[in-house]
């Protein structure tokens, strides 16, 4: 389990992120939610050790994540984040072969590679696996990394705005198989999304996030209500149930 | 295309015939004399080459730029002030100059420093666009530089030749005492090495996917901002600054070996030095019979690359 | 900071720079025409101050009219790879022409900064850059370019300590006889002067000079000779003095904006100041003795040049 307790951060005077406290339920999907400069990815960044917390701490298991080994650390949760600009080249099979880095240190055995196989089966990369990054488009890219994070076999998956740069068709591609990665093999993803219908359609739980705090930390159907929106967005969005989805109509929203 | 591994057998054979033909080409009946003095010089180029390769090729890892280089960004401006302020402050009789491990010690503790002040700046980098921290860098040159100059017109005339000495090396002027201390380095350097190609290589994949990946990042980054400091400050006392012969190696490298692995880009770069040093330096005392050291030409051809690097990359990013 | 209170600072600073050096002079000695202080003061004193003034307000110039030119904040005679270029023309001369005289020598000096300045500003036309960083990068490297074949040349000639002796910007040995050449920069300024505008229109342009009546290429080119003119002459003179074309016009139009017609005056005033300042600190530092005023510059300059840097990245943008 995941505890976040009491986490701040400023960046210079300005605070980013404010006392902000959440449990991630393992076992689910968890998407953090708010407008733009809400602190969403600080916050992520923050739990996966990418930046130091100014004051409040993150367990891992009942224990402070600096107090993790960073190997033990990296075997129990990945983080992905959304620039990935590399300047080596690598082959997609290289890139997904480094999620096993925490368990080979480097060198592959028979178990690794089989790892590695089917991170890019489930990821639908097995027939570029030879070709270099920089000859993949933006969401096949992106898929690479992806499937390196799944490759590092870890309980816990967070992700940054994994939807970025993707057209729709991969956008729903990829939410399904994190879904998959829920459902059959256990694991938690936690992810920062933009659109707020694919955190509705496809989260288990959502937390939303303005100015830095935490305003809403619920069960999706018990957010993705008007006035749960309206505290978090400032617009008043219909929420429209198609198939046994919410649909949030903010197209053409009255803003507050 | 060719398989890595037959490419290095075919740079270690360049090699090859480079010592061996700077050892032996013409030598006739001077060879009691010749043989062991070309010797000692061909081991300076070949320590030089490596440290260079392989404190460019680590630097360039962390900063994750191709054009940076520590010589660029002044490093080994760095030494010469170091011996200057030691010369000028202690004098030539102290224990920091008779002391060759002592004023080793130093030279790398103020360069380690003076690193580390920099990375301040390039840990930010992306803040601060790269062409302002070269131009930085080369600034910083000037400046120390001209306060070196500075420094040394002050110093009295007599120190002043025994302190010409320590800075003016060259590949003709290599110290034999130093070239022992040279060799030490570069083994425990070595040793350290091992331990770390596996996590350079991780570590090029940038800063968040390193940690991901359980690399303890920053403090690895301080370590090898230390390794390469100790690298240069060694082939700058062994020979004196050759401002772009990292920059030239490493990219030749990345360009011929393509790979991730650091143990073979780090091969191939100091492979290449050495091919460049030698044949270099061959080709310049014996077939063209120029009084020129190879560090001139180097310098000439780094340059126009260094341009050509330049120009190449502001086109990508534009 | 007015016109009048740097003409003060002009005239308070050359009455200092007057009485300051190794022997005392007293106004009162003058009284006595015959007296060794007044031979001093003629031969050496004078011809000192008059060489400083000039050289300081034609390289000021020079680097305005480079900026203005290239629209550039960062481009200046240091970071262009003129004054590099002027040293190389020396070279040639005395490598190719036995028994070299003056004349021949000015004149190829000439020649050479010019083409070099206009190497460089071909170089900027052919590459897209988006950053205003990367000119002077690629105009130092340039620089460096040239004056490593100066080394290689020098080298091969035997002539490596007249190139270092090049290198010092000093006004030590400027007495009567040997600066005259530096009053061909006044009709340069001049011209400089009468042009400003068109240079400030040119900047903008090809198309907005056609735009204008203008001939641009005609206005480019006087620019262009003007800047080698003043260049080689203190070149040949005073030698490299780095940095001052860069600073001084850069700090002029931060308070005065870019009016060249306006900022003229400002300009020179300020790099004679700037000049005099750096000179009468090197000669008080270690009197008797002197510290050449290349180096004063230098640590001044490039300290002043990083915190622009700094500052004013936006500003340059502009």
């Amino acid at each position: 389990m995941i505890e976040i307790k009491g986490l701040t951060k400023q960046f210079g005077k300005k605070p980013v992120v404010e006392d902000v406290s959440v449990t991630i339920e393992p076992g689910t999907i968890t998407s953090f939610i708010g407008p733009n400069g809400a602190g969403k990815s600080t916050l992520l960044s923050m739990v996966s050790r990418l930046l130091e917390a100014d004051t409040g701490e993150v367990l891992l298991d009942q224990n402070n994540v600096k107090k993790w080994k960073s190997t033990e650390f990296a075997k129990r949760v990945s983080i992905l984040r959304q620039a990935n600009y590399i300047n080596v080249r690598l082959t997609v099979r290289e890139l997904v072969s480094f999620g096993r880095y925490p368990y080979s240190k480097g060198r592959l055995n028979s178990e690794d590679n089989k790892f590695v196989d089917q991170a890019m089966e489930y990821m639908n990369l097995t027939d570029m696996q030879d070709m270099y990054l920089d000859e993949l488009s933006g969401g096949q890219k992106q898929r690479a990394f992806i499937a390196m994070v799944i490759a590092q076999d870890t309980d816990y998956i967070l992700l940054d705005e994994p939807l970025n740069n993707l057209d729709m068709k991969h956008s729903v591609q990829i939410m399904k198989i994190l879904r998959k990665l829920v459902d059959d093999l256990g694991r938690t993803v936690v992810i920062v999304l933009h659109d707020i219908n694919f955190a509705s359609v496809y989260s288990d739980r959502i937390v939303a996030l303005k100015n830095g705090k935490l305003v809403k930390n619920g069960a999706t159907n018990e957010i993705i209500n008007s006035d749960a929106l309206r505290d978090i967005y400032d617009m008043d969005i219909p929420i429209q149930e198609q198939n046994g989805c919410r649909i949030c109509v903010y197209f053409n929203s009255q803003t507050s | 295309m060719q398989k890595n591994s037959t490419k290095l057998i075919f740079l270690i054979l360049l090699v090859i015939i480079c010592v061996l033909l700077y050892g032996f080409y013409d030598i006739k009946g001077g060879f009691d004399y010749a043989f062991p003095r070309r010797m000692i010089r061909v081991a300076a180029m070949i320590i030089t080459g490596i440290a260079i390769s392989y404190s460019t090729v680590v630097f360039q890892t962390i900063t994750h730029n191709r054009i940076l280089t520590p010589s660029v960004m002044g490093l080994d401006s760095m030494y010469e002030v170091v011996q200057t302020f030691i010369y000028f402050f202690a004098g030539s009789m102290s224990v920091w100059i008779i002391n060759k491990y002592l004023n080793f010690g130093a030279a790398v503790l103020a360069m380690v420093l003076f690193a580390l002040f920099l990375y301040r700046f390039l840990f930010r980098a992306d803040k601060h666009p790269i062409y302002l921290l070269l131009l930085i860098g080369m600034i910083l040159g000037t400046l120390l530089g001209s306060f070196v100059t500075f420094l040394q017109v002050m110093i009295d005339p007599v120190e002043y030749l025994g302190l010409q000495t320590l800075l003016f090396a060259s590949f003709t002027n290599v110290k034999a005492e130093l070239l022992y201390i040279a060799i030490g380095i570069l083994l425990l350097s070595f040793i350290y090495g091992y331990r770390i190609m596996k996590k350079l290589d991780v570590m090029s994949l940038g800063r968040e996917n390193a940690i991901n990946l359980g690399i303890n990042y920053d403090r690895m980054v301080m370590n090898i901002l230390i390794l390469s400091s100790i690298l240069i400050a060694t082939s700058t006392a062994l020979v004196g600054p050759i401002t772009f012969l990292g920059l030239i190696v490493a990219n030749l490298s990345y360009q011929y070996l393509v790979t991730y692995k650091h143990s073979v880009l780090i091969l191939g770069a100091s492979l290449i030095s050495i091919v460049a040093l030698v044949g270099g330096q061959f080709l310049v005392e014996h077939i063209f019979e120029l009084r020129t050291t190879i560090s001139v030409i180097i310098n000439f051809v780094g340059g126009i690359y260094f341009i050509y690097l330049l120009i190449k990359e502001s086109r990508a990013s534009g | 900071m007015r016109l009048w209170m740097l003409l003060i600072a002009t005239i308070i600073l050359s009455i200092v720079s007057l009485f300051i050096g190794a022997i005392d002079i007293r106004l009162s000695d003058l009284l006595d025409w015959k007296s060794e202080e007044t031979q001093i003061f003629l031969i050496s004193r004078i011809p000192r101050l008059v060489a400083i003034i000039l050289a300081g307000a034609g390289m000021s110039i020079a680097g305005l009219i480079m900026q203005a030119l290239s629209r550039n904040k960062f481009v200046s005679p240091t970071t262009a790879g003129t004054l590099d270029a002027a040293k190389l023309g020396i070279l040639i001369s005395m490598l190719f022409i036995t028994n070299v005289t003056y004349t021949e020598q000015i004149i190829f000096s000439f020649i050479f900064a010019l083409l070099g300045t206009l190497l460089f500003m071909q170089i900027l036309d052919r590459i897209k850059f988006t950053d205003a960083i990367f000119v002077p990068l690629i105009g130092i490297m340039f620089g460096n370019i040239l004056s490593s074949i100066t080394t290689f040349f020098a080298y091969e000639a035997d002539i490596i300590q007249n190139i270092s002796a090049w290198l010092m910007g000093s006004f030590t040995l400027i007495i009567a006889g040997r600066y005259e050449l530096l009053y061909v920069s006044i009709p340069a300024v001049i011209l400089a002067y009468l042009y400003a505008n068109k240079f400030t229109v040119a900047g903008m342009g090809e198309e907005f000079a056609k735009n204008l009546g203008l001939s641009y290429k005609v206005v480019l080119n006087i620019g262009l000779i003007l800047v080698a003119i003043i260049s080689t002459t203190v070149v040949l003179t005073v030698g490299m003095i780095p940095f001052l074309g860069l600073i001084v016009p850069n700090i002029v139009s931060l308070y005065f904006g870019d009016n060249l017609r306006k900022t003229i005056p400002h300009t020179m005033l300020l790099g004679v100041v700037f000049l005099l300042v750096c000179d009468i600190v090197g000669r008080i530092i270690i009197h008797p003795y002197e510290i050449p005023v290349n180096i004063t510059v230098a640590v001044i300059g490039s300290a002043i040049f990083l915190i622009m840097l700094f500052r004013g990245r936006a500003y340059a943008k502009k």
